[in-house]
């Protein structure tokens, strides 16, 4: 199970995090752009704080260092681990417990961003940043509960655009009163 | 003006969308908490008004602020509502920000029951699909619970999207319902066959999920996993059932045989690097192969190639254990995470022949670490290492003191408390050790300013915790007493944090008893005098101190002295007594000890054992009891009151069990009491290590020259086994095989330098020993570890949200009325139902539904309602084909009331059928939608009805007809509509209600369990809830409001009622009043 869970006590939870540095000439300052916690157990801020290191462990690594980091304590113990890619500017990090393959993330990963670039028409940070809802929804398509759900990109466009069609012949509908389906 | 002000800042919020409020907040990068709480503000004013696509443009803004750390829980209700919109567009909106901010302590998730039901079973697949998503991030047991037959259902869905997602939550429902794992694990195995692919892994991905935590019960699914592996192509599927016989191979041996053929075909023909990992992981004999991953450049590979390399260690430690060296190099890598994983399986290959040698490596890289969470790591390991199996692989425990003790020089660890926790352990454990732990403790001491000098960045001056309590417990091994007390008498100490100065105010007096005692033997009572001087001239920092404990001991030490002090002024002798304070020897006690001490028999704990003083007890009694009970404690014992024999038989016991270990040494015969055996250090066998080492210069480490004495050792040890070799083997080949054996060199040929006592730990005489103590009770993974392979019991049935009365005409076929079917005929199957409900258009209305089911057929037929206008209701109807066998042809109808009438196309009689739109396969389900008209809703309403069909099969076509009654109750009239209290309120007082009230008694439940029921199955919203005490509001179809007051008394319930129609209201609480009799 794609993992998380920060306590003991709770069940696996995936967390992906995509993250953003700002490179500034006097202070380099980091946004996390997205982030999505399967299996809530802790407060906002522990989520802020956990996401905060994760990102700080994981930005200052090499650039030819392996692609995994097992973070102890602070993503809930040693069967979880830190697995992630780094394109340009962007991080993605998942959090995964040890009945995922590794190697297996790191092409959900892969999937994932070429999903997201099919999507976005050649994605970019801006349409991460604006397009949460999208990215949300695009990830609830490939990973449910922490579940890797899907990992065919073609099906995933094809319910992604689906929906997408769906949604616009609401609003349609939804500008001419008194239909419904 | 002000009016259009207003109409202005509502056109602003309306304009504000996701896209705004994002390039807002990177627009106010300076005050970016005083924008977003402006934002939030407007927020609050947009979930107020009643569109429903503002009230969802503004859950939508709330979701991406919550992903930035905003608490959003405040919003959950209006959540909620966007969740339960008609459109698809709002409902993900919803669905999504229920998925990131609730959790099982949010508690109006019990309204969502309802919604989320009629999401599951609505006709569009999205709505479902993103109801599931949702579901699947904050199911709770009780959502599990009224959920999981629904969601069963959908495993067996038409559409492959809905299939897949459908198996995959099942797993969050087993989590959190245990009970529904048996019941849905044959439909979970029928899907691992499954021709979508995508349903096909989910419910492989799900499988795996249990079979990891609880293998045993999944290895009947072998053989199906075994032809899965053959015949799929999907590389995510193949490397979870690859990790799945990895679970399983240890528990059935037979199988690895089985697998090493496909797995190398697999090895041989796949491309995919990953997949090839879980095959080499599994079979877990190709350490070769291993060496290569490990030697690759690629980072990532050899991440898992050591990975790999941990997990043949705990089967093979010898094959692991020959690739020393690449794993020691390991440690020099620039990646953190590769060095990590080396010093994990450097835990599980030291010995004790390479113990010395390993952590001096690691001492090296402690020295030269950068960046305190890998060095802190690496002490850890040290320890972790060092101290694994009881200090098995110890042979020489002075090298491991000074191991210790080299550690305390690193600044800004924050295991200072570990090292202190092992040289207690040590110093108590290993008596032998104990001089020489006094010794270098007392050094510690000496330089403590050395270490406290940072308190403030670290918890490394928990080592002077630990050294206090050595040198004071152990002081008679101590050479120079004097000194050590002086150094713990410095001012400086009282910087030091408050439970360490706590145990040096103490065992200076013990210190100081000793030094007495020292004194007075020797005669010298001058110095002994001083020596108590030189107390109270100190002690009176330590009675200034700001805690608690450091006064109160200090305080109480300093009275003692001054006491002592009179005394030796009139010459009287002292030590003796003194040191009587502290005699007895402290055992150490096995962690969980307290624990296994059984309960007598007899003792009841909860009973008092005086009765409570009464209120007319008089005052004084009560001092007299205190001091006589103080009188009996007032000698200090440390030692449980355990009388000698006893002590005696233990030691015994022991001392058998040590004779039978072969790493124990035996001890010599040595007291356990301390003041027998003051003198009787020299009982021990210490070893003769030339100290020629100054043992008192700080800041040199000192552990290097163990390795090398201890090679020298060694190395003479081995000469003399030699010698007596050659003397037998008559010195032929001698030399050469002198050479030969200094490699071939074996654990058992090494002796332990020190004969070493190490006491185990002392546990109560009856203690059962008992191995579950470490199971977590929390494990949620426990719960699940169930049989799977035992049939199915009548009694285990996923429950089913069984609304009101369900009832089955008398057919000729079904004479028993369906909720209580003890079929007579032998084919008949149960079969339970369910309500769904979907929320369509503005108003909608419930039904019931009718099961039924004939000699081959089983049908559920989820009728659910649907109200257009105050006047028309919809009802949906599932049909599912539990036979084997096609239907076809089918056609409802209705008898028809006065009240209640069934839409038909024009021109067709009140007697014809309505045609169904579609056949039935085999195990298929679909839904059909009638329409009904009706005039009054005050009443219930009970339709007959028919279900003609033809059922198709091997033997030809036949009619059938199956009877049904749909049931309009009143409380299926009424919406949910939420309400405000004030609007409430006022409702109350306008004084056109009219009034009931019911009561019903022996209600065990508890209060929110059944204002859940009420909200479930009567449609009621609740307004306000003081305690025991709940408002709660609804509206019918045609706009009477329903007003109720709930209370709970000790066993029994009121409801107090309001409504525009008394007749509606009185059906509605008898309708009421039925459902909470039956909980």
């Amino acid at each position: 199970m794609l993992t998380g869970g920060f306590e003991a006590s709770e069940a696996g939870s995936l967390r992906v995090l995509i993250c953003l540095k700002f490179y500034n000439l006097v202070c380099c300052a980091l946004s996390v752009l997205f982030n999505k916690v399967y299996f809530l157990s802790q407060s906002e801020d522990t989520q802020q704080q956990i996401i905060r290191e994760t990102f700080h462990l994981v930005s200052k690594r090499d650039e030819n260092v392996c692609n995994f980091l097992e973070g102890g304590l602070l993503i809930g113990g040693s069967d979880n681990k830190l697995i992630y890619r780094h394109y340009a500017t962007l991080y993605f990090v998942f959090c995964v417990d040890s009945s995922e393959s590794e190697l297996g993330i790191l092409d959900l990963i892969q999937v994932f961003v070429e999903t997201l670039d099919k999507c976005f028409e050649n994605v970019c940070e801006l349409d991460l940043i604006f397009h949460v809802d999208k990215v949300h929804n695009i990830l609830a398509e490939m990973v449910m509960g922490g579940m890797v759900l899907e990992t065919n990109m073609n099906e995933i466009v094809t319910q992604i655009d689906a929906q997408n069609k769906l949604e616009k012949s609401e609003t349609f509908i939804f500008q001419s009163p008194r239909q419904d389906r | 003006m002000a009016l259009k002000m207003v109409k202005g800042s509502i056109d602003r919020m309306f304009d504000k969308n996701l896209q705004d409020l994002v390039r807002g907040i990177r627009n106010h990068k300076e005050d970016e908490a005083k924008y977003i709480s402006q934002c939030i503000d407007e927020i609050k004013q947009e979930l107020k008004q009643d569109n429903i696509a503002v009230k969802a443009n503004a859950v939508c803004k709330l979701t991406y602020l919550q992903m930035l750390g905003y608490d959003i829980s405040w919003a959950a209700f209006n959540i909620i509502e966007v969740m339960s919109a008609s459109k698809f567009t709002f409902k993900r909106i919803g669905y999504l920000a229920a998925s990131q901010c609730f959790h099982e302590g949010t508690d109006v998730i019990m309204l969502t029951t309802n919604q989320i039901r009629k999401d599951l079973s609505s006709p569009n697949q999205y709505d479902t699909g993103v109801a599931l998503t949702g579901l699947s991030c904050f199911v709770t047991p009780d959502l599990a619970r009224d959920l999981a037959n629904d969601i069963m259902t959908l495993m067996s869905h038409t559409k492959p999207y809905i299939r897949k997602k459908a198996v995959l939550i099942m797993y969050k429902v087993f989590l959190k319902y245990p009970e529904s794992l048996r019941p849905a694990f044959p439909r979970l195995k029928e899907k691992l066959e499954d021709p979508d692919p995508g349903v096909q892994s989910a419910a492989v991905n799900v499988i795996c999920e249990l079979a990891r935590r609880n293998p045993k019960n999944y290895l009947s699914l072998a053989p199906l996993f075994f032809k899965l592996m053959t015949s799929s192509t999907n590389n995510w599927v193949l490397i979870k059932i690859i990790k799945l016989f990895g679970a399983l191979t240890p528990l059935e041996p037979r199988l690895g045989k089985k697998l090493i053929e496909p797995l190398t075909n697999l090895i041989h023909s796949t491309s995919a690097m990953s997949l090839l990992y879980e095959c080499v992981n599994t079979v877990i004999l190709c350490v070769q192969k291993l060496r290569i991953l490990i030697e690759d450049s690629d980072q990532n590979l050899k991440y898992l190639g050591l990975l790999a390399m941990s997990k043949i260690l705990k089967t093979h430690p010898k094959s692991v254990q020959s690739h020393k060296d690449l794993i020691l190099q390991c440690l020099d890598d620039k990646d953190e995470s590769i060095r990590l994983r080396a010093l994990d399986l450097l835990y599980g290959m030291v010995s004790k022949k390479n113990l010395m040698e390993i952590v001096k490596k690691l001492m090296i890289h402690v020295d030269k670490a950068e960046g305190t969470t890998y060095r802190d790591e690496l002490l850890t390991k040290i320890i972790d290492i060092c101290s694994q199996s009881n200090y098995q692989y110890i042979t020489n425990f002075e090298w491991y003191i000074s191991i210790l003790v080299e550690l305390t020089r690193l600044e800004g660890t924050r295991h200072g408390h570990l090292i202190a926790a092992q040289m207690l352990d040590v110093a108590i454990r290993v008596k032998a050790i104990r001089k020489f732990a006094v010794s270098q403790m007392a050094m510690l001491l000496d330089n403590a300013h050395l270490i406290a000098s940072n308190t403030q960045r670290n918890g490394i001056c928990e080592v002077l915790y630990a050294a206090a309590w050595i040198c004071g417990e152990f002081s008679e091994h101590l050479e120079e007493a004097n000194q050590t007390l002086e150094a713990m008498l410095r001012p400086k100490v009282t910087t030091l944090p408050g439970h360490i100065q706590a145990v040096y105010v103490q065992n200076m007096v013990k210190l100081y008893a000793s030094i007495l005692q020292q004194k007075e033997q020797a005669g010298e009572k001058e110095a002994a005098q001083e020596i108590t001087q030189l107390m109270i001239e100190r002690l009176p920092q330590f009675v200034q101190s700001a805690d608690l404990e450091v006064q109160e001991r200090a305080s109480c030490i300093l009275q003692l002295i001054k006491y002592i002090q009179k005394l030796q002024a009139k010459e009287v002798p002292v030590a003796e007594e003194v040191i009587a304070l502290f005699a007895g020897e402290l055992n150490p006690v096995a962690p969980k000890a307290q624990k296994k001490v059984p309960v007598p028999e007899g003792l009841d704990l909860d009973a008092w054992i005086n009765e409570p003083p009464s209120d007319s007890e008089s005052e004084d009694e009560k001092p007299k009891t205190i001091f006589h009970e103080e009188e009996q404690r007032h000698s200090r014992h440390r030692q449980p009151e355990i009388d000698e024999e006893e002590l005696a038989r233990r030691r015994e016991a022991r001392k058998q069990e040590q004779a039978n270990n072969p790493f124990y040494i035996k001890s010599s015969p040595s007291p356990q009491k301390r003041y027998q055996d003051t003198p009787g250090v020299e009982h021990i066998p210490v070893v003769q290590i030339d100290l020629s080492v100054p043992l008192k210069v700080p800041g040199m480490p000192m552990s290097d020259q163990y390795v090398k004495l201890e090679e020298e050792r060694r190395h003479k040890q081995k000469l003399e086994k030699d010698k007596k070799k050659k003397k037998q083997k008559k010195e032929k080949r001698g030399k050469h095989h002198r050479h030969n054996s200094l490699h071939t060199e074996s654990e058992e040929d090494i002796a332990p330098a020190h004969h070493v006592d190490i006491i185990t730990e002392e546990m109560p005489e009856n203690a059962l020993p008992s191995d579950e103590d470490d199971k977590d009770p929390n494990d949620p993974y426990k719960a699940l570890d169930i049989d799977l392979d035992k049939p199915l019991a009548d009694s285990e049935k996923l429950p089913v949200q069984r609304h009101r009365n369900v009832e089955a005409l008398k057919s000729p076929d079904s004479e028993v009325p369906l909720v209580e079917k003890k079929s007579k005929k032998p084919k008949k199957k149960e079969k339970k139902h369910k309500d769904k409900e979907r929320e369509k258009g503005k108003k909608k209305e419930k039904e019931k539904k009718v099961v039924e089911e004939e000699e081959e057929e089983k049908k559920t037929y989820d009728i659910q309602g649907n109200l257009q206008n105050d006047s028309q209701v919809t009802v949906s109807v599932i049909f599912e084909n539990k036979s084997t066998s096609f239907l076809k042809s089918m056609e409802l109808n209705v008898l028809d009331s006065l009240n209640t009438k069934m839409l038909r196309p024009e021109g067709s009689s009140v007697h014809d059928g309505i045609p169904v739109p579609f056949q039935l396969p085999p195990g298929i389900s679909n839904e059909a939608q009638f329409v009904f008209t009706l005039q009054s809703i005050v009443m219930a309403q009970k339709l007959k009805g028919t279900l003609s069909f033809i059922v198709k099969n091997d033997e030809g076509s036949t009619h059938e007809k199956l009877d049904f009654k749909l049931h309009f109750s009143c409380a299926s009239y009424l919406i949910t509509t939420p309400c405000y209290s004030d609007a409430f309120a006022k409702l109350l007082e306008s004084g056109d209600l009219h009034m009931n009230s019911i009561k019903v008694d022996g209600i065990s439940i508890s209060f929110q369990h059944l204002l859940a029921k009420i909200c479930f199955h009567h449609h009621f919203s609740v307004v306000e809830r003081v305690d025991s005490c709940a408002s709660m509001y609804s509206r019918s179809i045609q706009g009477h409001h329903v007003c109720l007051l709930v209370k709970k008394g000790e066993n029994s319930v009121s409801i107090d009622g309001k409504c525009n129609d008394s007749t509606l209201l009185s059906n509605l609480l008898d309708e009421m009043k039925e459902t909470l009799s039956k909980c």
